[in-house]
């Protein structure tokens, strides 16, 4: 077909999908328009709710009809209208022309079946037949997508493998038909640094091997950077921007994709006093889950969740705690808060902690808080914002009465940023962001010393990372808090640290003061985090991962 | 603070208001519903619609309410503890001196019809005559108590006790008993499901095995054993019914609260020092009540339909209970009075199949995928 398409692969135009509800109808895109062309990589890159799944689901018409409909566009496929194809012909299309691999790869794979039944199954839908020959091509998928000793790997169910071999399967199930197009919903979203550059790089490999075209979704600015080779940038459901990746690095033209850039969490860490007293003391913690076996469940070893780390940290100061997931970093902060039982002194502000009844703990823990990762969980979605931040106050301040308590509420919601007008509204009215306010609210409200940040930008938007970064250096600031801030994200470490601590298997690797540390790292797996983690570099044999 | 102060809050939260709006949208489960709730409140009242007591008297000027109130029979110039309005004497003495205002229908559930056209149990009234109908009051048709609230208009049962009677004041105590086992073994089980799953580990572990244990006790055979030592009233019936129907919530609350413990609002409580019992009534509750209402309706259904059958068998409700289990007994030996079975047929497959449609709704109702058509 010689038409405007250009001969281009896949050929996206003016697509609008609109969602039904009790309330009328949502536009989630509008007139969303793009070329790609065969080998190469196209990046559609936004903030959640920006539309950007959704179009790219909307291709294969992989939406959830007829409660989602287009009222208008055109996806033309090879010069077919993909929203025109009748269910019989998408079937073939899906799965062998175009794939698809998606953020969250251990939900992507049955839990039940075995590697090679996963990948097996495609390539029967698709016309392979007889199983010694099937079993030979998905040997030579899994060792194409580096899947070391694939023959014993077969019989594998997703639960054995590691996150990044699950995805690597997955992309070996998307490869399985040789397709033409690859449709990857932020496929490395879910995974660890390393092991995202890893997978970056296998893409970029099997792309240049294969010559398929990439229709890449994702939020993450410097992926695009290093991966695409044309970008969309995306919000409210409509492009703003398009075009070469370089040209749109160098010059941005639009206003959204200039403030999408500057987003990243900038600034210093305040600079750390020597002298100011110590406000949470570990040594030697110890967190060890037991190993039973046996009729008699006798303990036979155990899972060292975290193997003797020391901490120390004064107020006003921030410690950083790095590694990837499965590092025990989280367990840490759980057992500096005693949240979960734990062996090795802890002291609060001079106090000793651990072995304390929970009710003499009680009193202790308005000093003591917690920030989450998830702001979604972390919120009770039955309860008002302002039962919610009140709740603290309820149990450490009995003595307040209501009116008081509110003015606290309410002081604590102004601290944070947000309108106190909202305090009766319920979480689920309230955006990430926002929600990650009212969390920090929560534990603001009580005036503690000490708070525990475990994850607490992970789940939000680039930019609303930034805006959450600053609000809580400049709360450290007024009051004096200190921080333990939980993140395998560096960038945001960066901006944040004083002390930094990198963690492995339970262990601490290295730990120092967070300015040498990232300007010289001395060992190699913290060299190997930082390399992914800025440069989006692979560097092979540090990770758990092959 | 200069912030306007808390507005008044709708009684319901927005989810809340969803499901209301669920439940309302299945049509079949909002009607039943409402029928069911007005045949439970005239059932209430069954003591105004079957009586063998006048709701109303007025005696020498005297307002009374034998319906509320036992006047021994020396209020009307007689000798006896209780009076028996439906007494000639007694009813020529107070209408002489005053009036009476009976409810529609003449009989409790355990008032013989002396006057019974035929020798019990005797059929409808809508399938005699008006002859045959008074044939034993003393001037027939013309008799001043041949009148309509005197008719037994589902017939008698083997006893001569008017069968309209008796199958309201059955539902009643059906409903009742029902929601009585329901409610209580609910609140039992749920008690024990949250306590197991919100600590798990040992205590989680035992209480695991003792249930399993217990739910292996025939209920059956220690029914047959308790009744043949004490006769088993309403209370005693409840208790040992109690005592095994508490289990049936307890593997899913246990499970809702094994899920959600972990959840981080759970934690996040915990870091602000919220005790154990405010997590689990404020964080967790919420959270198992939407499997337990689910279940609820269909637990009443199992607890009314434990009673009826126990009645059947004779294991129930002493005799002089009203029960439906007993009026399908009668109409088990009395084959040659259908009206017996078919009244008690109807009764309970009518009540039964209310409760399982609300049952439905209310399931559609908490069903979060669930959503316009």
């Amino acid at each position: 077909m010689t038409d405007t398409t250009g001969g281009a692969l896949l050929s996206v135009r003016n697509l609008s999908v609109a969602f039904r509800h009790e309330n009328g109808e949502t536009l989630a895109a509008s007139g969303v328009s793009f070329n790609l062309e065969k080998g190469r990589t196209l990046a559609v890159v936004g903030e959640s709710g920006s539309g950007k799944s959704v179009t790219a689901l909307s291709v294969v018409r992989l939406l959830p009809y007829p409660a989602a409909r287009h009222p208008s566009g055109e996806i033309l496929y090879k010069g077919r209208d993909l929203l025109k194809a009748d269910e019989a012909e998408l079937r073939k299309i899906r799965g062998a022309d175009i794939t698809m691999v998606f953020q969250e790869p251990m939900t992507s794979l049955n839990p039940l079946h075995s590697i090679e039944r996963q990948i097996g199954e495609i390539l029967k839908l698709h016309g392979a037949s007889g199983d010694a020959n099937v079993r030979r091509r998905v040997i030579e998928l899994l060792n194409e997508v580096g899947i070391p000793d694939p023959e014993s790997r077969l019989s594998a169910y997703p639960h054995q493998l590691s996150g990044g071999q699950r995805q690597r399967v997955m992309i070996a199930m998307a490869l399985a038909n040789a397709p033409d197009l690859l449709i990857a919903d932020e496929p490395t979203t879910a995974l660890d640094v390393t092991v995202q550059a890893q997978i970056l790089t296998l893409l970029k490999t099997l792309q240049e091997r294969h010559g398929m075209a990439i229709l890449f979704i994702t939020h993450d600015l410097g992926i695009v950077e290093r991966f695409a080779d044309d970008v969309v940038v995306m919000t409210k459901g409509e492009v703003v921007e398009a075009g070469p990746t370089a040209e749109v690095f160098a010059a941005p033209k639009h206003a959204y994709t200039r403030h999408l850039m500057a987003a990243a969490p900038k600034g210093e860490p305040p600079s750390a006093a020597p002298e100011a007293p110590v406000v949470v003391e570990a040594e030697r913690l110890r967190v060890w889950f037991p190993i039973k076996a046996g009729f008699l469940r006798r303990t036979v070893g155990h899972v060292k969740a975290v193997d003797g780390v020391d901490v120390k940290l004064r107020a006003g100061q921030t410690l950083g705690v790095v590694g990837e997931s499965g590092s025990g970093k989280t367990t840490l902060g759980l057992a500096l808060l005693r949240l979960i039982s734990s062996e090795g002194p802890i002291a609060v502000l001079g106090r000793r902690i651990d072995g304390l009844e929970s009710r003499a703990m009680r009193p202790l823990r308005r000093d003591v808080q917690a920030v989450f990762q998830d702001p979604y969980g972390s919120l009770s979605p039955r309860m008002t914002v302002a039962d919610i931040v009140g709740e603290g106050l309820a149990v450490h301040e009995p003595g307040l009465t209501a009116n008081l308590r509110d003015d606290r509420v309410v002081e604590a919601l102004v601290e944070v940023g947000l309108d106190p007008e909202t305090r009766h509204r319920y979480p689920h009215e309230f955006s990430g962001g926002q929600r990650q306010r009212i969390a920090i609210a929560r534990a603001m409200v009580l005036k503690p010393k000490f708070v525990m940040l475990d994850e607490p930008t992970s789940a939000l938007d680039m930019s609303v990372q930034a805006q959450v970064v600053d609000l809580l250096r400049d709360l450290q600031a007024r009051h004096g808090l200190a921080y333990m801030f939980i993140s395998h994200d560096l960038k945001v470490v960066r901006a944040l640290a004083n002390e930094l601590i990198v963690m492995k298997a339970g262990k601490v690797v290295e730990a120092g003061s967070a300015a040498e540390v990232f300007a010289a790292p001395k060992e190699p797996y913290t060299r190997a985090l930082m390399a992914a983690a800025f440069r989006l570099e692979a560097v092979g044999g540090v990770s758990a991962e092959t | 603070m200069n912030v306007l102060p808390a507005p008044r809050r709708p009684w319901l939260s927005p989810v809340n208001r969803r499901r209301w709006q669920n439940f309302k949208a299945n049509r079949r489960g909002w009607w039943s519903f409402w029928i069911f709730l007005v045949l439970f409140v005239a059932t209430l009242l069954s003591n105004v619609i079957a009586n063998d007591k006048p709701i109303v008297v007025s005696y020498k000027g005297e307002i009374l309410f034998p319906v509320l109130v036992d006047y021994p029979e020396e209020k009307f110039g007689g000798f006896l503890a209780v009076t028996n309005y439906r007494d000639p004497y007694n009813r020529d003495e107070i209408e002489s001196h005053g009036w009476m205002i009976w409810p529609p229908i003449h009989y409790s559930f355990d008032t013989p019809n002396t006057e019974a056209p035929t020798p019990a149990p005797s059929p409808p009234a809508f399938l005699l005559s008006r002859a045959e109908r008074c044939a034993a009051y003393a001037e027939g048709v013309n008799d001043r108590e041949c009148v309509f609230g005197n008719m037994n208009w589902l017939g008698t049962d083997d006893q001569g006790r008017d069968v309209v009677a008796r199958a309201l004041y059955g539902f009643r105590i059906s409903v009742l008993f029902g929601l009585t086992l329901a409610v209580v073994s609910s609140i039992v089980g749920i008690a024990i499901g949250a306590v197991q799953g919100y600590y798990g580990g040992l205590t989680d572990l035992l209480m695991q095995r003792f249930i399993e244990i217990w739910n292996a006790v025939p209920t059956l055979y220690l029914l047959i054993i308790v009744s043949s030592v004490i006769a088993p009233s309403f209370l005693v019936l409840l208790l040992i019914l109690l005592a095994f129907s508490w289990t049936h919530l307890v593997g899913v609350v246990r499970a809702e609260f094994l899920r959600a413990r972990n959840f981080e609002f759970v934690r996040a409580a915990r870091a602000l020092g919220v005790g154990n019992l405010t997590i689990m009534w404020r964080h967790l509750l919420p959270n198992a009540m939407v499997a337990t209402l689910t279940f609820l309706p269909f637990i009443l259904n199992g607890s009314i339909t434990t009673l009826t059958s126990l009645d059947y068998l004779g294991f129930g409700l002493p005799a002089g209970y009203p029960s439906l289990g007993e009026l399908l007994r009668q109409g088990k030996t009395n084959v040659f009075a259908p009206w017996l079975g078919i009244t008690g047929f109807c009764v309970v497959a009518v009540m039964l199949s209310l409760l399982i449609f609300i049952g439905e709704a209310v399931r559609d109702a908490f069903d979060p995928r669930k959503t316009f058509q």
